[in-house]
């Protein structure tokens, strides 16, 4: 603004505005996002932030440069002798801290930020904190998810006796399938861990969470790739899902992560009492030997009535592999079924899932499902959809052999197929 | 020119809009609704600092429950779900606020989160937003600033406190607020209230804020010379504040007295030591001793040099060792007992000897007690000699709750500024001209327009409608009063009557529904206008209308009946109407209208006398 430049004003000095009936100090705020252009945005000694619109009859005046401030980090003591722990940010609400400055929310930044959100966890472990890498999870993609496996795999094969991922909620479900698809048979618990509100805030769960997961680690026998976050709108429990299972199923509350058609691994109280609720794979001392190749050319696709046959020949040619949510037990329009068989005839692998979530696909109940079945479609069975989009791209990913890619499918690798579906 | 003291106000106004953040109703309801459980914690500050009164919370480790009653509460109040857009309604009411009291409104609104630990909030931060600043409204030919008027949300209900856990219903949370800070500008104690109902009746003008006990609550700010800034927050009853600042000064100037009495004495700050004397306890029949050391608990003991007679003086004037104690209950024991007060309680002399000798106390050194686990005790007696140090310095700033006797008791330290973050959540609102411009060309009729309208428009008097305005019964008033003559009775009833029972019974059932099912009574002919204050009086003990007038006798009186007392009591007085013929009307009225105590109103009374005085004179 042109006032701001011919006063030289900068973000954080200390500024008047007076005339036409103002008078006000403050420190100067960047203008908001959705502000008027003529509008300064500064911090009353209240506290207050206030946005007053500078007209050419009002003066700005500049009371005092503003100071460089820097933020002491609290470097917490190491936990030396306690059980080692990796614990892995990757950006999300979880590992991020609300500038106040700004009063944007950034993801934070270097390993000892990330401590510094939860600095009570090294009072029970030895904690290796690192940030792999800062993104909001709606932007990771199969790049951050191999990156993020080798790094998770050097740590297990150190001999560490957990590791702990902090990530966004948003895509939290497909990096822990992805991880638990390419990681294979682990000796010590992978847990991924989120927040719904950021640990700026006293009412966070990223507290809880974070701290349970460390609990979970040093007290569990289960060695696989979990993910922990609440079990209800309480603070005094979480849930423990398996990697392959679990969805998160509410825009914002903090127990929107259910295990869909099994049970929970576990439930872990905050007294860090643990009730396990299914079966899983123990600790052991095996060598982790990562597999990380993904075929990104895997389409997804929601069935909708009246969708376009064009449009779906379309995508399905381009892929190597195409998973498709379809409806009830696993329909779509019979007149698509012609445009699947010339697609896997030239090689195409289509896997058939269930928008319904619950319950499992069954091509053999109606004629659509029994020409699906004959045109070479795979039923994903009770596969989340995106765990059948993240195995088709892994399983893709470690053979050309499209027989051996269906093997793949068909098998249960990672609990990402059940075949007993209980009453609750 | 220095004052007696100094006050400023904090009023807070609940709005009758849906929430401030969600679409909520604005009620409270007796639905408990689902619980849930959580805890909060501190968080840093840009500067790595923590802040002062929030650490204060957590140390007192409380966890928290929460009823989510689903009639008046959602997600958003859970803290399940992110805020919606702020209510363009309540920031409306809040503007035409500003506008009444010559608030300059800000060009752009941002909401702020007021850092909130001890659980009121679900978020551990309450959302406030400053509309406008500087206004100033005149009472009494003083001009009064107001510094600002902020819109914010209301917290959420305590219902139960359970040793560290507290249980909260969030039916209030959210409620929108207008909160208006007065600079200190009030120097005696009945100025603060006429602030306060000035206040108020420009807020009620808006037309859109809640009434009744608990809507309005005022946060007030004391210090006289010499003293503190010490807040009393949270005081409901409008005509107690004079009351409350009058304790204050009191409780202030004794501290004064105190700290000079300390200083005459030449006492040095105590060293805080805590002394386990359990040992001497054996055989005592205190209650309170043999309680705690039944349970496991010990008597702990802190010496306090040179204090005897301030923690408590023989005239009770100088309390130093109520405000130790007021301390000490913030760390979870119920009290502590000190030398001047002892021996009591079953405290007996040998046990307080014993101390002073254990401790080797002087004639002018004191101790205090606490017993109870040996942590929580230790805890205690350090915040209690810590509080005893603050006396040597004066009055310590901090906040109070108001207790019902106008007097208030210790709560937490004043809150530190640093406790304010931007809510990220919420989109900065824009205020165009336009949207201020049209609040102006539809301003509410002021309250002193409106108690000229009411008193021309009613034919009551100025003073009458003055007072209506001021307390808030002129809406009341306009429904109930649909003719000149009930207009005249509602006046009279509402400025008068009420404060006369007020003075023998408690009124706070009388609310705007009572009134009005009492004043239907007189219109429909139920009752008489002069039983109003007898119906009133049972229905402020909690009868509704038909069991006070059946209470009273008051049920409709037949005209047959009503002729035939009149008659009986002309009779009665036969010599005197004849001697005074038709000039017998006006001493009769009273006799007649003891008789008929209310069950027919005066004007027919005084036709059914005219006609039987006819009767007999012709
Ligand atoms: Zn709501």
């Amino acid at each position: 603004m042109s006032m701001l430049q011919s006063i030289d004003a900068a973000e954080g000095d200390t500024i008047r505005i007076s005339g036409d009936g103002r008078d006000i100090s403050g420190v100067l705020q960047p203008s908001g996002e959705f502000s008027h252009p003529d509008v300064l945005v500064v911090k009353m000694d209240s506290g207050y932030d206030v946005g007053v619109r500078i007209t050419p009859s009002m003066n700005v005046n500049i009371i005092a440069k503003g100071e460089v401030k820097t933020i002491p980090s609290r470097v917490p003591s190491k936990g030396k002798g306690l059980p080692r722990v990796a614990i892995l940010g990757t950006g999300g609400t979880i590992s991020s801290y609300a500038d106040q400055r700004t009063g944007a929310v950034h993801p934070a930044l270097s390993a000892e930020d990330l401590l510094n959100t939860v600095p009570e966890i090294a009072d029970i472990c030895d904690v290796n904190a690192e940030a792999v890498f800062s993104i909001f999870s709606e932007n990771m993609s199969v790049d951050n998810w191999q990156q993020l496996a080798e790094v998770t795999a050097d740590y297990l094969n150190s001999g560490i006796d957990g590791v702990i991922i902090l990530h966004g909620t948003d895509t939290m479900s497909y990096t822990a399938a992805a991880l638990s698809f390419m990681l294979g048979d682990i000796p010590k618990p992978v847990i991924i861990t989120g927040a719904q509100r950021s640990s700026d805030r006293p009412s966070s769960d990223a507290y809880i969470n974070l701290y349970s997961a460390a609990q979970f680690i040093l007290s569990s026998d289960a060695a696989e790739v979990l993910v922990l976050m609440h079990d209800s709108p309480s603070d005094t429990s979480v849930a423990v899902h398996r990697a392959t299972k679990v969805r998160k199923m509410h825009t914002s509350r903090r127990d929107a992560f259910q295990s869909i058609n099994i049970s929970p691994i576990a439930k872990l109280g905050s007294e860090g009492d643990i009730a396990y609720l299914e079966s899983y794979n123990q600790k052991s001392n095996v060598r982790v030997s990562p597999r990380l190749g993904m075929e990104k050319d895997v389409a997804f696709i929601q069935y909708y009535p009246g969708m376009s046959p064009t449009i779906f020949e379309n995508i399905i040619a381009k892929n190597k592999g195409v998973v498709i949510s379809g409806t009830g037990l696993g329909h779509v329009n019979s007149e698509l079924i012609k445009p699947m068989r010339k697609a896997i005839e030239s090689g195409t692998v289509i896997v058939m899932t269930s928008q319904c979530l619950s319950g499992s696909v069954n091509l053999n109940v109606y004629s659509t499902g029994r020409d699906l079945l004959s045109a070479g479609v795979i039923s994903g069975e009770d596969m989340l959809p995106e765990t059948a989009y993240v195995k088709l791209m892994w399983a893709l990913g470690q053979t050309d052999d499209v027989v051996e890619v269906r093997k793949i499918m068909a098998s249960n690798l990672r609990g990402e197929l059940s075949d007993r579906r209980l009453m609750q | 020119m220095s004052h007696e003291v100094t006050v400023g106000l904090e009023i807070h106004q609940q709005l009758n809009t849906r929430k401030l953040f969600c679409n909520c109703p604005s009620c409270l309801v007796e639905e408990e609704g689902a619980t849930f459980q959580r805890r909060l914690r501190p968080i840093q500050s840009e500067e790595g600092k923590i802040d002062r009164a929030a650490l204060d919370q957590a140390e007192r480790k409380m966890q928290f429950r929460y009823q989510s009653p689903s009639s008046a509460s959602c997600l958003v109040e859970a803290d399940e779900e992110p805020p919606h857009d702020a209510s363009s309604e309540a920031i409306d009411v809040a503007l035409t606020v500003a506008a009444l009291l010559g608030a300059k409104p800000l060009d752009e609104i941002y909401f702020m989160r007021k850092l909130v630990i001890d659980g009121s909030n679900t978020t551990g931060f309450q959302r406030t937003a400053m509309i406008a600043l500087d206004g100033f409204l005149e009472v009494n030919g003083r001009r009064i600033s107001i510094d600002t008027l902020c819109l914010e949300e209301d917290a959420a209900r305590k219902v139960e406190t359970d040793g560290s856990e507290i249980t909260y219903r969030l039916d209030r949370l959210g409620i929108p607020l207008i909160e208006i800070a007065t600079a200190p500008d009030m120097h005696s104690p009945e100025e603060v209230k006429e602030v306060a109902q000035r206040i108020g009746s420009i807020m009620r003008a808006t037309r859109k804020v809640k009434r009744g006990i608990g809507t309005i609550r005022e946060d007030v700010n004391i210090s006289i010379p010499g003293g503190a800034r010490v807040e009393i927050k949270g005081v409901q009853e409008l005509r107690m504040l004079p009351t409350y600042v009058e304790k204050e000064m009191e409780r202030q100037q004794s501290l004064l007295a105190i700290r000079d009495i300390l200083s005459g004495r030449g006492i040095e700050p105590v060293a805080i030591e805590v002394t386990d004397l359990t040992y001497l306890f054996e055989g005592c029949k205190s209650k309170v001793i043999t309680s705690a050391l039944k349970s496991g608990g010990k008597v702990m003991v802190s010496r306090l040099p040179g204090f005897t007679g301030v923690l408590r003086s023989e005239d009770g004037k100088l309390r130093l060792g109520a405000e130790m104690a007021q301390y000490a209950r913030t760390k979870g024991v119920r009290g502590i007992f000190h030398s001047d007060e002892l021996p009591a309680y079953g405290i007996e002399k040998q046990y307080v000897d014993a101390i002073r000798d254990a401790l080797k106390l002087g004639p002018q050194d004191a101790f205090a007690l606490c017993a109870a686990s040996a942590a929580k005790a230790r805890e205690a007696l350090k915040t209690a000699v810590e509080r005893a140090n603050g006396a040597l310095v004066g009055v310590p700033e901090e906040t109070r709750d108001p207790l019902p006797d106008g007097s208030s008791v210790y709560s937490r330290p004043l809150p530190g500024a640093d406790r304010m973050h931007p809510e990220t959540d919420v989109l900065p609102i824009s205020v165009p001209t336009d949207r201020m411009e049209n609040i102006l060309s539809n301003l509410p009729e002021l309250p002193e327009i409106r108690i000229e309208r009411i008193a021309n428009d009613y034919g009551i008097h100025i003073q009458q409608s003055t007072q209506l305005v001021r307390e808030g019964w002129d809406d009341v008033f306009e429904e109930i009063a649909t003719d000149n003559e009930l207009a005249a009775l509602a006046a009279r009833t509402l400025t008068s009557t009420l404060s006369e029972l007020e003075r023998e019974i408690d009124i706070s059932q009388l609310n705007e529904n009572i009134l009005k099912a009492a004043f239907a009574g007189v219109s429909s002919g139920t009752f008489a206008k002069e039983a109003v204050p007898d119906v009133l009086r049972k229905m402020a003990e909690g009868m509704n209308i038909d069991e006070a007038v059946s209470e009273l006798g008051l049920s409709a009186m037949s005209a047959d009946e009503a002729r035939e007392i009149v008659a009986r009591v002309i009779r009665e007085r036969e010599d005197f109407v004849r001697e005074k013929g038709k000039a017998a009307i006006g001493p009769l009225m009273g006799p007649v209208m003891a008789e008929l105590r209310g069950r027919l109103d005066g004007k027919a009374a005084n036709e059914l006398l005219r006609e039987e005085l006819q009767k007999l004179l012709s």
